[in-house]
Order: C-alpha cells, then sequence, then structure tokens
C-alpha cells in the first residue's frame, strides 16, 4: 500500500481526518525546508505538500506568490526540492509528501526523468496546477510507473463530467478548491462546499481533501466535519513570512499544532 | 469583402487548431481546474457565435463604422526608391480607431461578452494598446472595465494610461515578478478566477488557453482578408513577402492567416531582438527560446536551466514578452513561416526613416517589422513586393523615442 493509502487508512480506524500543510520550498531559504517538513511532523501533520517554485503562479494569490518570489532569488529549482524530500526521507519513513506546482519545470527536466527522480527521493503524490487530465498524459503514464499518486484540483465550477473525468485520473486524492479565487482567498461558505463535497463523492472512491481559505482551528475543524482532509496552504506561507528565520520552524509548529487540536477535540 | 466568411470556420487544407486547442504540439488548454468551467462556456460559445449570421453582421458594421475599415495599403514609394530594391507596400492598421490592430479583437470578444451577459470586461497590457482597445469598446457598450498593466509599463507608456483612465476603465499597477506584460497576464487570470460570474476576460493576443489563441486570430484575421483584396487591387497580384512584428503575435496571426495556403507568399514573423539575441536581453523566443507551458498553453518560451521564465527586454512594451502565440510556434516548426528578431537600434532607425521618407509615424513595435524590410528590401529587385503591417501608429511612443535622444517632453 502507498504511504498515501496508508495514511487514510489509519485515519479512518482512528476516525480522525487528515490535516495537509503546505508550504513553498526553498521559503525563505533551501536550508529551512527540511526543518520546516519536521515541524509540521512533530506538529501532527498527516501529509506534507510541498511547493516547487514557479517565476508565474497563476493560480496562487500574494501571499504564496512572494514565497515563490523568496525561493527563487536563492535559485531553488525542481532538483533542489527532490533533494530536500530525500534528505526528509532519511530520517521519516512514513510520512507521505506531495509535490505541488506548475508544469512548466517538470516539462523543462523531463517528465520521465522527474518522476524517476521524484521517486527516488521519497514522493509520494504530484499535483501540477495547470496539468488538467487532458493535458497531462505522458506525465500521467510516467508517474503511474514510477508508483506515484497523481493528485488533481476540483473546483465549485466542475461539472459533473469534469468530476468523471478527474475520477478516472486521479489517484491518492483529490483536492477540492473551497472557493472561486486564488490560494489565500476570501470567505468559505460551509454549506456549499459540504453540498459540493457531497456531490464529488457520488462519482470519486478516493479521499476528498479540501483547502483555499481555511485559516483558523474553527474552519479547519468545520471542514474537517464536511471532507476527509483538511489543506492549509497561505496561512502557513504567512506564518514563515512575518517570522525570524531562527523562529520559523517553532512558530509554524505551533501553529499547526493548533490547527490539529481543534480538528481532534471531542 | 462578403460578411459570411468574415469569421471562417476552416480553411480548406490547414485547419488548425483541433477541438482541444492543439496546433500540432503547441497550445492546449493548461489552466487550473479553476478556469475550465469559464474556458469550456467561451468555447462553445464562441463556436456558436461565429457562424451565427447575426453576430457575424455586427461584427462587420462595428469594424466599419466604428473601427474605420477596411484600411488602405499604402506604397511606401520614396522609402523604397531610397533602399533601392523591393516596393514596400504598409497595412495601413495604425489607421484604425484608438491607432492599432489591438480593436478589431476587443470589438469581437465585446460583442461576445454582451451575449453571455457579462456586465464587467478585464484586460492585460503592455505597450497600453490592448488596454485602450479594451477600456474604449468598453466605454462603447456601458461595461465596467478593468485593466492590469506592469508598474514599469505604467512609467513607459504614461499617455496609454491617461487614455484608459479617459474611457472610464481602471488601471490596476502590477507590482509582481517583472513588473510587465507576463505579470500583467497572471494577475488577469487571478481576477478571472475570482470575478468568474460577472466578467469576461479580454485577452489582447494569439496566447493564454484555447480558444483565446484561435479566437483572437479569428477576430484580426480581417487584416490579411483586406490584403488579399487590396494587393490584386493596386499591383495586379499577391506581395512576394509578408512581414510582421511578433510579441504575442496577433497582428502577424491576423495578417498571416488569410496567406497560410498561398505558399508562394513567404510569412515572415520578426521578434524584438533587443540589445542583440547573443546578449541574452531580448523577447524572441521563437529565435532563441525553447518549448515550455506558460499562460495555459504550450510554445516557445524564454525560460533558464530550470524552466523559470526568463525575463526579457526590449524597446518596445508590446513586445515584451517571454512567450509567443502557439500558432506561430507550429508555423515555424512546420517552416511555413520564418522569423527572424532585429535589435532595439535597427528598429529605432526604421521608427526614424518612415518618419522622415513617409509622414509616417510607426509604433516601435510595428518598426521591428520595418526594420526587417530595411535589411531584405535592398537585396531584392524592384519588381518584388514586401508588404508589411504597419500594426500601430507611433504617438504612443514620442516619450520613449524623446528620452533615447536625451529629450525630455
Amino acid at each position: 500500500m502507498s504511504r498515501i493509502a496508508a495514511t487514510f487508512a489509519r485515519l479512518q480506524q482512528q476516525k480522525r481526518k487528515a490535516l495537509i500543510p503546505f508550504f513553498t520550498a526553498g521559503d525563505p531559504h533551501p536550508d529551512t525546508v527540511v526543518p520546516i517538513m519536521q515541524a509540521l511532523v512533530r506538529a501532527g501533520s498527516d501529509i506534507i505538500e510541498l511547493g516547487v517554485p514557479f517565476s508565474d503562479p497563476m493560480a496562487d494569490g500574494p501571499v504564496i506568490q512572494r514565497a515563490s518570489e523568496r525561493a527563487l532569488k536563492h535559485g531553488t529549482s525542481l532538483r533542489d526540492v527532490l533533494q530536500k524530500v530525500a534528505e526528509f526521507r532519511r530520517a521519516d519513513a512514513t510520512t507521505p509528501v506531495v509535490l505541488m506546482g506548475y508544469a512548466n519545470p517538470i516539462e523543462h527536466m523531463g517528465v520521465s526523468e522527474f518522476a524517476r527522480a521524484a521517486a527516488a527521493a521519497g514522493v509520494d503524490g504530484v499535483l501540477v496546477v495547470d496539468y488538467p487530465p487532458e493535458e497531462g498524459g505522458e506525465l500521467a503514464r510516467a508517474l503511474r510507473q514510477a508508483q506515484i499518486d497523481e493528485v488533481f484540483l476540483l473546483a465549485p465550477t466542475s461539472s459533473a463530467q469534469r468530476v468523471a473525468l478527474v475520477a478516472r485520473a486521479a489517484s491518492g486524492y483529490v483536492y477540492y478548491v473551497s472557493l472561486k479565487g486564488v490560494t489565500g482567498a476570501g470567505n468559505l461558505d460551509l454549506d456549499d462546499v459540504a453540498a459540493n463535497v457531497t456531490r464529488i463523492k457520488q462519482h470519486i472512491k478516493l479521499p476528498v481533501g479540501v483547502g483555499f481559505g481555511i485559516r483558523d482551528g474553527v474552519t479547519a475543524r468545520a471542514i474537517g466535519n464536511i471532507a476527509d482532509a483538511v489543506v492549509v496552504g497561505s496561512r502557513i506561507v504567512q506564518e514563515i513570512e512575518s517570522s525570524a528565520r531562527e523562529n520559523i520552524a517553532a512558530n509554524v509548529e505551533k501553529l499547526v499544532r493548533g490547527l490539529r487540536d481543534a480538528m481532534d477535540a471531542a | 469583402m462578403q460578411i459570411q466568411n468574415l469569421l471562417p470556420t476552416t480553411q480548406q487544407v490547414y485547419n488548425l487548431p483541433d477541438a482541444h486547442g492543439h496546433f500540432g504540439p503547441y497550445g492546449g488548454v493548461f489552466v487550473a481546474e479553476t478556469l475550465m468551467a469559464a474556458l469550456e462556456q467561451l468555447r462553445t460559445g464562441y463556436e456558436r457565435y461565429r457562424t451565427d449570421p447575426e453576430f457575424v453582421a455586427e461584427f462587420a458594421a462595428e469594424l466599419k463604422h466604428f473601427v474605420g475599415r477596411p484600411s488602405p495599403i499604402y506604397h511606401a514609394k520614396r522609402w523604397s526608391e531610397k533602399l533601392g530594391g523591393a516596393q514596400i507596400y504598409l497595412k495601413r492598421e495604425d489607421l484604425n480607431h484608438t491607432g492599432a490592430h489591438k480593436v478589431n479583437n476587443t470589438v469581437g470578444q465585446a460583442l461576445l461578452a454582451r451575449r453571455f451577459g457579462k456586465p464587467r470586461v478585464i484586460a492585460e497590457t503592455g505597450a497600453g494598446q490592448h488596454g485602450v482597445a479594451t477600456a474604449t469598446v468598453a466605454a462603447r457598450y456601458g461595461m465596467e472595465c478593468v485593466v492590469y498593466m506592469g508598474s514599469e509599463d505604467i512609467q513607459r507608456q504614461s499617455s496609454n494610461v491617461y487614455r484608459m483612465k479617459l474611457l472610464g476603465a481602471k488601471v490596476v499597477p502590477v507590482e509582481s515578478g517583472s513588473k510587465t506584460l507576463k505579470d500583467a497576464l497572471n494577475e488577469a487570470m487571478r481576477d478571472w478566477v475570482t470575478n468568474v460570474d460577472s466578467t469576461f476576460y479580454i485577452i489582447g493576443t494569439v496566447a493564454g488557453p484555447h480558444p483565446y489563441p484561435m479566437m483572437v486570430r479569428d477576430f484580426n484575421s480581417i487584416v490579411g482578408k483586406e490584403c488579399r483584396t487590396q494587393m490584386p487591387e493596386m499591383i495586379g497580384r499577391q506581395p512576394d513577402a509578408i512581414l510582421a512584428c511578433v510579441g504575442g503575435g496577433s497582428n502577424a496571426m491576423g495578417i498571416f492567416y488569410p496567406y497560410i495556403e498561398d505558399t508562394a507568399v513567404r510569412l515572415i514573423g520578426v521578434e524584438a531582438g533587443g540589445l542583440g539575441v547573443a546578449s541574452g536581453k531580448h523577447a524572441a523566443p521563437l529565435s532563441a527560446g525553447t518549448p515550455g507551458v506558460l499562460h495555459g498553453n504550450r510554445t516557445y518560451l524564454m525560460q533558464d536551466a530550470n524552466g523559470q521564465i526568463m525575463e526579457t527586454h526590449s524597446i518596445s512594451a508590446g513586445l515584451d514578452y517571454p512567450g509567443v502565440g502557439p500558432e506561430h510556434s507550429y508555423l515555424k516548426d512546420s517552416g511555413r513561416a520564418e522569423y527572424v528578431a532585429v535589435t532595439d537600434d535597427a528598429a529605432l532607425q526604421a521608427f526614424h526613416d518612415l518618419c522622415h521618407y513617409e509622414g509616417i509615424i510607426p509604433a516601435l513595435e510595428s518598426s521591428h517589422a520595418l526594420a526587417h524590410a530595411v535589411k531584405i528590401a535592398p537585396a531584392m529587385s524592384k519588381d518584388k513586393a514586401l508588404l508589411v503591417n504597419l500594426s500601430g501608429r507611433g504617438d504612443k511612443d514620442m516619450n520613449t523615442v524623446a528620452r533615447l535622444s536625451g529629450i525630455e517632453l
């Protein structure tokens, strides 16, 4: 069983929901990647989504854009990110790591080469924001061969046809974008999210994670009651941005532990 | 011009893009799931209206009465004589309302937006020509208009910023990334994802996700269609070669498209060579880039060894873009069109030449195409004909050109 499947199986037995934090690799510095990942694990994270920085992050809001710019200032490349995952893996054999990024750095490296290197580094899943199922066939084949899950996004505007299309292409879990907007935006309508998660679950047997707009324990808990996993990104990146470098790991740990406790509270 | 042929669905043999927006390996729909529904609506809506007689008739009437089409072709006799070779003809898109070809497309997309019932339009702009053309049609049809523009470009093109504001548009400065056209496009996409119910995104060039490259080409193909009628009227035949500048490539696709199957006519796209392609400071992805994925499509890009998009340089804000329309990538690989680059200096020289010999002030963008005519015309015989798309007028560039001559206006 893959690490992602094993994680969701364990959580289901425990009747708990997955907490999936996101941050951008290389922000603020390549040396902070592994310490932040370890802090996330200590705080009770179940899966880590690691952002691969890109110069033109079209689907991201200003917070994650700035994180990408900071990471690129140090020249953090896709190969560097894979190296950091390998470093993390040496001390942690169980926590799944999902790379989240844009198509161009992967295409530039070559999709087969990427899939091979990602598997070797210990990557468990890949989410390419601008590869809808229609366009990502070559990568999908390479990832399947490397036994890496491919996570896809779904949106409030996704038609039943598109949900079915993603159902055929996705593995690991699917990521429901809870609102119309970019990362870090606006307010959540919980009833709307619940209705959409129910709709998605009619087509998809995989766990459904919900992200975009989750900023505190109350919302994380509410989303946990609706979905299988809670994804928190911009709020964590903000914490990294506003912390002095020596405090980042501790501050992120505290923040994520707060979310975890809220989700697990009876 | 027969109205029913204004937006033809296919040519006889050349029939790209395919149903998924692919031009061979290029084009496509590389966007986040959050935009797929809006693009699907646009694709089916455009499919329907491109053959709808009422829509096509309204488009034709707007081009005639609001834009002022057809634009003439002008024989640049004195300049041709000075160069001593081929005769140079100019397709006068600079004489359109708003001063460039860009308005052909914004009229078409605004008419679509109205039929979709969207009260708000947004646009990205580099030189400001597309922003002005969008603000113009938004005023004409009573729509709210927001234009995203890199803060660097706002500095370079202050008069166009003022024009947009006069026309009632809100101009939003973009401070992210390189603060130029590509970042304005990112920001407009973000706006669209957020306000997708109320908003129509009017992309200004033949790039972006399907159906934009096809749709923007179709709306601009009126340029080439008029030439096919006008050149035989003027000289009894089609030109030997057509030259057009290429940033995103909308004016070039507009004039090339009706000639694609007429293989006797050379098609030459001219990119911004900046300080020289060898210097790395340019905006010439077809001349010096490699294929990749940006802004919703696969195409030639300027990118570094890690697949990050590089900052570009050009004297002309309208060509300062690291990608290019996917159809140009296809035409390059297939050999049907040739692509070359000319430097800032050569473009500036051609700018001055046209002012001096013909009494026409060209846009710096179009001056790149003129500069390549300067290169090739002298070696051709006097009975040859070069048709250059004079895609815009140079009034907007007064500050830039004056500053380069050490004059503050």
